[in-house]
């Protein structure tokens, strides 16, 4: 006896749906692909044929769901900031991942990845990171599951970021430094490819941003787009509406605004911010805005938007915040770019601390460096009043204490 | 199909001794020195390495070279007209190895027409796949008459290894192990089993093992099968360590 068996759609929606969305071959417009050696070429392409059905399993999903529930706490509340809204005479909606486990956006990836990295039968996880944020979610995830975790991190980050790597190794992690080049989150990166190569058969790579060859971008944007699906829903209760009328996020790699994004890149009526770090302003040398000072080419992997010299070596970003100073962008975000189905701001160091702050006095929520940059767009933006506008607010500040004590003297 | 000095040298009765050296180390000029030492020497190929900033399929040694050759202000210009004049001296078959995204930075037409001119006679691309390769670039490549060299290891299996085979032209690089560059001492059983492997699959592009050739015993060991061998990162340590006028020194080590 046959019933008829409804067609399964992965988490995020069915695929090659839209013209924003990854096709077939792996490909944002002209971005993405998968640029690697022939050493990874099993495990990637293993991935590539598994992913989406592996998401598409009603069993996965269940699973997916309850550990964001119970374990992340998800959904995560969509806050009416009333006195920000005043402030700049708009309505200002704050997506609060800063209320998730683990302290930011990250977990939802690594929730969906550690998962699928079971279903492809790994046993044992690597990652890179650059504040620790990602290795601290990947760090979690593997103690949830019972999995053994290396995490690479630049010898550069580990010194200034103290506290993350003390939480990794309470989390049974191994933190590995990244003491190659100029040993930044960019190395780590490559150190963990390395550690892929070297373990091609056991080992699952937990990659932390919308980067990386296909179908990476493409998986951790639907692990991640749980937070516009949620944007959504809320917003309908609270507005009626499903579509605000802007949504901010700001990228380096960009899986937080990939997630933010997702269910609105087809509904064009919705308004699109991505908000990179400037450092201390586009032409000094020491910024990391990639849609201004980068060019195509290849990095970690994928064809994208990348800061490199004339020779295409790449090159070193700066930012005050350790989650922006990607020298890339995630392909799709090339796309989004290119296309102007996204419009990109940049923020100095400067303005995001001073959006942190402000932050603090008006809500009562101390923000990471890195969402302050999205909260500074409004000092320089004009919106309508009544205009809704939802900023994804990724993570806390707590992690960034030193970084506001040094920066105001506290 | 391009007829060029690799094709020739593989004719040869013997099995081949490919070196790899990083480009503009230990010291910017030392490129054309260190080529011609090594023909001089007796090596029957050399790979030069195009230096990159992140050379993921790498390991410390080879990683080092590049960074120190980039502080020394190599670049893709530089070495072209560093190589300029160098089919005067040396007659053996060059390949250039490097990463993709400078090639795409210098115009891969470009790139390719240059190495033409210069007497290049391959590539080695480790991160510009096989499929991009016979989609976008195969036609430009045999255009300039280049040999383009693809990576295999003991993850390939068997029906990806023909593919890269039919689309190869000039030889197989061979990855001993599943490894970066550098990493192992010696051949285990599993390297063994995999250099019967490809050997029985009877392929039409001969075969040249890398990643992990150090001396005269790995060397043997991985030529006992394939066409040759090559050696990079033992032979940068040896450069850094005892310098550039003591090549022969190394390469009568191996054989």
């Amino acid at each position: 006896m046959s019933t008829p068996v409804k067609t399964a759609v992965p988490i995020g929606g069915a695929a090659g749906s839209g013209s924003y969305h990854v096709s077939e071959k792996g490909y944002y417009g002209e971005f993405g692909g998968a640029f690697i050696p022939e050493m990874l070429y099993p495990n990637v392409e293993q991935l590539r044929q598994k992913y989406l059905e592996v998401m598409s399993d009603p069993s996965f999903k269940e699973e997916f769901n309850q550990l964001l529930k119970d374990y992340v706490g998800r959904p995560s509340p969509l806050y009416f900031a009333k006195r920000m809204s005043e402030k700049y005479g708009t309505r200002i909606y704050l997506k609060r991942e800063d209320l998730n486990h683990t302290g930011a956006h990250k977990i939802n990836n690594t929730i969906g990845q550690i998962l699928m990295a079971r279903r492809l039968g790994k046993n044992r996880i690597i990652a890179e990171t650059g504040a620790g944020q990602h290795g601290v979610a990947t760090a979690t995830v593997c103690a949830l599951m019972g999995m053994e975790c290396v995490v690479y991190m630049g010898e550069i980050d580990i010194a200034r970021q103290a506290p993350n790597v003390a939480r990794m190794k309470m989390l049974g992690a191994e933190v590995r430094p990244a003491l190659s080049g100029s040993r930044t989150l960019k190395d780590a990166t490559n150190e963990a490819i390395r550690d892929w190569i070297n373990n091609p058969v056991d080992t699952h790579y937990i990659i932390g941003s919308a980067i990386g060859p296909h179908p990476y971008p493409d998986m951790v944007t639907r692990f991640q787009s749980v937070i516009s699906e949620e944007i959504r829903i809320q917003l309908k209760e609270k507005e009626g509406r499903e579509n605000p009328d802007y949504v901010v996020a700001c990228i380096g790699g960009g899986s937080n605004a990939a997630g933010t994004f997702y269910h609105f890149l087809d509904k064009e009526e919705v308004g699109i911010i991505a908000v990179e770090a400037a450092g201390k302003g586009i032409d000094s040398g020491e910024s990391a805005a990639t849609s201004v000072l980068g060019h195509k080419g290849i990095i970690h992997g994928c064809k994208t938007l990348l800061m490199q010299t004339d020779d295409g070596q790449i090159t070193e970003p700066y930012s005050i915040s350790a989650g922006l100073d990607y020298p890339g962008v995630g392909p799709m975000h090339s796309h989004l770019y290119t296309s102007g189905r996204a419009t990109f701001k940049s923020i100095t160091d400067d303005e995001a601390m001073k959006a942190g702050l402000e932050l603090c006095k008006l809500e009562g929520i101390i923000p990471a460096i890195e969402s302050s940059h999205a909260l500074a767009i409004f000092e320089n933006t004009r919106f309508e009043k009544d205009n809704i506008v939802v900023v994804a607010l990724s993570g806390r500040g707590d992690k960034d204490l030193n970084t506001y004590i040094d920066h105001f003297g506290l | 199909m391009t007829t060029n000095r690799i094709h020739q040298k593989l004719r040869e009765d013997k099995k081949i001794l490919s070196i790899y050296f990083t480009a503009g180390y230990p010291d910017l000029e030392d490129t054309v020195p260190i080529i011609e030492n090594l023909q001089e020497s007796g090596v029957d190929m050399i790979e030069i390495g195009l230096p990159f900033s992140d050379p993921l399929a790498d390991g410390p040694t080879i990683q080092e070279s590049s960074t120190r050759a980039l502080k020394n202000g190599m670049t893709t210009t530089r070495l072209f007209k560093q190589l300029e004049n160098i089919r005067e001296t040396v007659h053996i078959p060059l390949i250039i190895m490097g990463y993709f995204n400078p090639i795409m930075q210098y115009g891969v037409e470009n790139f390719c027409s240059r190495c033409a001119e210069t007497g290049i006679d391959g590539l080695i691309i480790p991160d510009l796949p096989v499929d991009v390769y016979e989609e976008e670039y195969k036609s430009l490549f045999e255009k300039y008459g280049l040999a383009n060299i693809f990576l295999i290891t003991p993850q390939t299996p068997n029906e990806r290894v023909r593919f890269i085979d039919s689309v190869s032209d000039g030889f197989i690089y061979m990855v001993s192990s599943a490894s970066v560059t550098g990493a192992k001492n010696t051949f285990g059983a599993i390297q063994k089993q995999y250099f019967e492997r490809i050997h029985n699959l009877r392929l039409k592009n001969p075969q040249i093992v890398g990643f992990g050739i150090s001396n005269e015993d790995t060397f043997l060991a991985a030529t006992e099968l394939a066409k040759g061998a090559i050696i990079g990162s033992a032979f940068i340590k040896f450069l850094n360590e005892k310098g550039k006028e003591r090549i022969p020194e190394f390469v009568n080590s191996i054989r």
